[in-house]
Parts: structure tokens; C-alpha cells; sequence
């Protein structure tokens, strides 16, 4: 220890220090996660539509698909339930949020956070806390998306 | 007295016992063996997280008074800060408990914060025992500042994991063993930092400033403590601060550390970069770092616990997260 740092040399903002911050950011594994991502996110899907492909055994095909959506959301919810999902979440990042199983965590969880708060004010208030900014967007873009087509159609 | 712009040296406080109860994943940490109890439900077999942080609390201080062998009646002054809205833990903890109470919030920094205000408040012999309790909850802090627990989103590297602890210490001016002999008042400092999931770097730079601020104010270098420890710096944040310290001209790699490193084993639990939270510096200085000293193998130590004093509000609105970083000393005397 040798030299020391007058105290009148202060400032609220050093910019050598802030240089030194900003080098030292931590870094995310993109490459690692994105791997990842793909195949756990790719293994949801195709265990959908394996689930998908054996129910048009008995049902047709849009039928078919809207069990399946209801299947996979609840194997989402289960496994948030277990304690499980955030688990997978955390190696596979998007590759569960994307698919409606990410969409059911996101639900369940907040449903499980709220639940001390009783089912009006804890579960029925918060359950759409994340989710429903999925709902929103989809529906505004849904309007924007059906609105072009709509006048598309007029036009041509 | 009064050292310097931010400093104080006290004469007349003394530590004399502490209590720490702990969480599942702390206990199964390196530092098990220090705590006084432990759970391994972290619901503490209660309905919320909230009560389950209250039990915890209370059960701090009835150890710590046990320990101690006081009564209720002889403690002056309760302190207590948390990091729940309206630092509610300890009014919830104490009332109808004849209880004088003072309620602090400085984040992760009320633990030294309490010490120092309570610390000037015996020195000024306005008060002769003063109960210091600060508590964190891992999910009670989630449902604060992030996520429903259960969420699955994909957390960075840089995040800390929040320390789930009831921490007590009982101040007095009755001789013991060991002395607070100087505390540094930190000022609030904002670097422009916006990720609420990378506070151990946010924090870093009030740590730094403090512990100049202490070295100035009392003319002394670093090598006078046998050991300076910061509170949740973690992994991260500790990097980046015997960085700026190398830079401005300071050597401590040989007597820092973290606590947010210590109280986990980063190797093999699931932790991120560390510890972080109000409870994480006296779950381990008030266990493992006490046991030392008593036994003599450390007898000067510079406790700095930093806070990220944010809100999820503000920092949605885009501002920054202003820090504050506070400095007390404990020493060994015979």
C-alpha cells in the first residue's frame, strides 16, 4: 500500500472507474444457450406434434391441434408445479419460453407466488401479471395483421 | 467523536453476542456449522414467505436474548431493517412486544447501517443494550424485485442469489470482548447502472468509496485490518472492485474477501455469483468471522456492507441504481 487518494479529488462520477465498469461486463454463453435453446425448444415441439399426429387418429385436424395446445399446457403447468420448469428454463432460456409450455409457466408461477394472498386478491388479480402482456400484444397485433389482410382483400 | 467528514471512532460499545438462523440453501453451505439454527423447509413450515421470514426474525432475537442472558426488559432499543415494502418483517416480528422500535432501510447495507446507528446512540449513553436485527428472504425478496419464483426465465451469470437469514447482534456498553471502535457514513453514489440483475458491479464503486473514505478520514492504510470484508459483492462486483482499487492505487487481495462468495460453495450449489441481501454479510461475520475473532485469529476487521438502494418502479421508468456503501470496524481487546 503506497499511494493514496486525496479526498478532495472526489468525484460523484470518476470516469476511470466507469470505464472500468463498463470493461468488465459479464458475458452470457450466446453460442452455448442458443444451442440449447434449439433443442429443448425443438423437443417440446416435437413432442406436440407427436401428441398432435396420434390424436388425428380420432379427432380431425384442428381438433387435433387444439388438444394437443391444451396437452402441452398442461405439462407446463405440472412441472412449474414440481418445481421443475424454472429448472429446464434456466438451461434451455427460450427454448421454454417460446412454446405455449413458457406460457402456461408463466401463469402457473405467478398463480403459485400469489397464493398466499387468497383467490381474489393473490391468485385471480396476478395470474395474468406476465402473461398478460403476451395476451395484449397478441391481440393488438392480431388487429393490425387482420386489418391488412382485410383491406388486401378489398384491393386486390 | 467525530473523524474526518463521514467518521466516528467509539470507545465505549461493545459487541456481545450474536444469533443467526438460516435458510436451507445456506445450510448447505461451508458455514453451517456457525449458524444457531437452521431450516431446510424455506417456508419455515409456514403458509407465506412473509411469515415464514417473520418466524425467523423472532426466532433471532429469542436466541440472541438467550444467549446473552437478558430480558426483554433490558434491551433499550430494537433495530430492524428488511427489504419488504414498508420494512415490515420487524414491526410484524415485534409488536406488542413492549418494544422501543426503530425501523432502518438501507438495503443490503442496514445490517452496518444498524450497527452504526446504534453504536452512536450507546456511545452518547442514551441507550445501554440495542438489538440490531436485520432479516432476507430469498423468495420475499423475488416476489420484491423479479420473478415468481417458479418463473422460468433464464437468469444471467451476473445474478446473485438472496440470502435467506435472521441476523441478530446485541450491542452494549458493558465490557466484552469485542470493541466497535470506528464506523464511515456512506454517501449515495450512482454509476449510470441500469441491470437490477448485475448489482454485484453496481455496488462495487460505493465500496470503493467508503473504504477510501475510511482510510483518509482516519489515516490509515488497508494493511491495519486483518481482514475487510464487503457484504454481497459476490463473484462479479469483488472482481471489479480490487480492480478499481488496484487502479487507484490500493493493494488488498491478501485481506478482503465477500461474504456473498463465502456463505455459498459457487462450485456446486446453484447460486449464480454469489450471495446478495441485508442478511448475507452478518449470516456469515456474525457466525464464522465472530467464531475467529474469539479464538483470536482475526482481531481487526472492517465490516463494508454495500446496498442498491432501486426500485422496480424507478428502474421500469429508466433510471438508474444509486448505491451506498457503509463502513464499521469490530476489534478484538483483551
Amino acid at each position: 500500500m503506497t499511494s493514496k487518494t486525496n479526498i478532495n479529488e472526489f468525484k460523484s462520477n470518476d470516469s476511470k472507474i466507469k470505464q472500468i465498469i463498463d470493461k468488465s461486463s459479464p458475458k452470457r454463453n450466446i453460442f452455448k444457450n442458443a444451442i440449447f435453446s434449439f433443442l429443448i425448444g425443438g423437443l417440446i415441439c416435437l413432442l406436440a406434434q407427436i401428441i398432435t399426429e396420434i390424436l388425428k387418429n380420432w379427432f380431425d385436424k384442428d381438433l387435433a391441434g387444439n388438444i394437443s395446445v391444451t396437452i402441452m399446457v398442461f405439462i407446463g403447468s405440472l412441472l412449474t408445479g414440481f418445481g421443475l420448469y424454472d429448472k429446464i428454463g434456466q438451461i434451455a432460456g427460450a427454448g421454454t419460453i417460446i412454446p405455449i409450455t413458457g406460457f402456461s409457466n408463466s401463469m402457473t408461477s405467478s398463480a403459485l407466488e400469489s397464493k398466499s394472498e387468497g383467490l381474489i386478491l393473490g391468485i385471480v388479480t396476478n395470474m395474468f401479471k406476465l402473461a398478460g402482456s403476451v395476451i395484449v400484444v397478441g391481440v393488438v397485433s392480431a388487429f393490425f395483421i387482420g386489418s391488412i389482410i382485410y383491406l388486401s382483400s378489398l384491393i386486390f | 467523536m467525530k473523524i474526518g467528514k463521514s467518521s466516528f471512532t467509539f470507545h465505549n460499545v461493545y459487541l456481545k453476542d450474536t444469533s443467526v438462523i438460516a435458510g436451507p440453501k445456506e445450510a448447505k453451505g461451508p458455514l453451517k456449522p456457525y449458524f444457531d439454527l437452521s431450516y431446510d423447509d424455506l417456508r419455515c413450515y409456514e403458509k407465506s414467505w412473509e411469515k415464514a421470514e417473520i418466524k425467523m426474525y423472532h426466532q433471532a432475537i429469542e436466541i440472541l436474548l438467550n444467549k446473552s442472558l437478558k430480558r426483554k426488559e433490558d434491551i433499550d432499543i430494537y433495530i430492524s431493517g428488511d427489504l419488504n415494502n414498508q420494512i415490515i418483517i420487524g414491526t410484524y416480528a415485534l409488536r406488542n412486544q413492549n418494544a422501543n422500535y426503530l425501523g432502518i432501510f438501507n438495503a443490503c447495507a442496514s445490517s452496518v447501517e444498524g450497527l452504526i446507528i446504534a453504536s452512536n446512540i450507546i456511545e452518547a449513553q442514551n441507550a445501554n443494550n440495542i438489538i440490531i436485527t436485520v432479516s432476507s428472504h430469498n423468495a420475499t425478496a423475488e416476489r420484491q424485485f423479479r420473478y415468481p419464483t417458479e418463473y422460468g426465465g433464464q437468469k444471467p451469470p451476473s445474478l446473485t442469489c438472496t440470502v435467506t437469514a435472521a441476523c441478530s447482534c446485541l450491542l452494549t456498553n458493558e465490557k466484552t470482548n469485542i470493541k466497535i471502535t470506528r464506523g464511515t457514513i456512506g454517501q449515495v453514489i450512482d454509476y449510470n447502472q441500469k441491470d437490477a440483475q448485475d448489482m454485484g458491479r453496481a455496488m462495487a464503486p460505493a465500496a470503493y468509496q467508503t473504504l477510501i473514505t475510511h482510510f483518509n478520514d482516519f489515516n490509515i492504510s488497508s494493511n491495519d485490518y486483518d481482514l475487510i470484508l464487503t457484504g454481497d459483492l459476490s463473484y462479479y462486483g469483488k472482481e471489479l472492485l480490487l480492480q478499481i482499487m488496484e487502479e487507484k492505487g490500493y493493494n488488498i487481495k491478501h485481506n478482503y474477501n465477500d461474504c456473498g462468495i463465502m456463505i455459498y460453495d459457487r462450485d456446486k450449489q446453484n447460486v449464480f455469483s454469489g450471495g446478495s441481501g441485508c442478511g448475507c454479510l452478518p449470516s456469515v461475520c456474525y457466525s464464522y468471522v465472530l467464531d475467529k475473532m474469539r479464538k483470536k485469529e482475526l482481531k481487526k476487521v472492517l465490516l463494508v456492507a454495500t446496498g442498491a438502494l432501486h426500485n422496480p418502479i424507478l428502474l421500469a421508468q429508466k433510471e438508474s441504481i444509486p448505491v451506498i456503501a457503509h463502513a464499521i470496524c469490530l476489534e478484538v481487546v483483551e
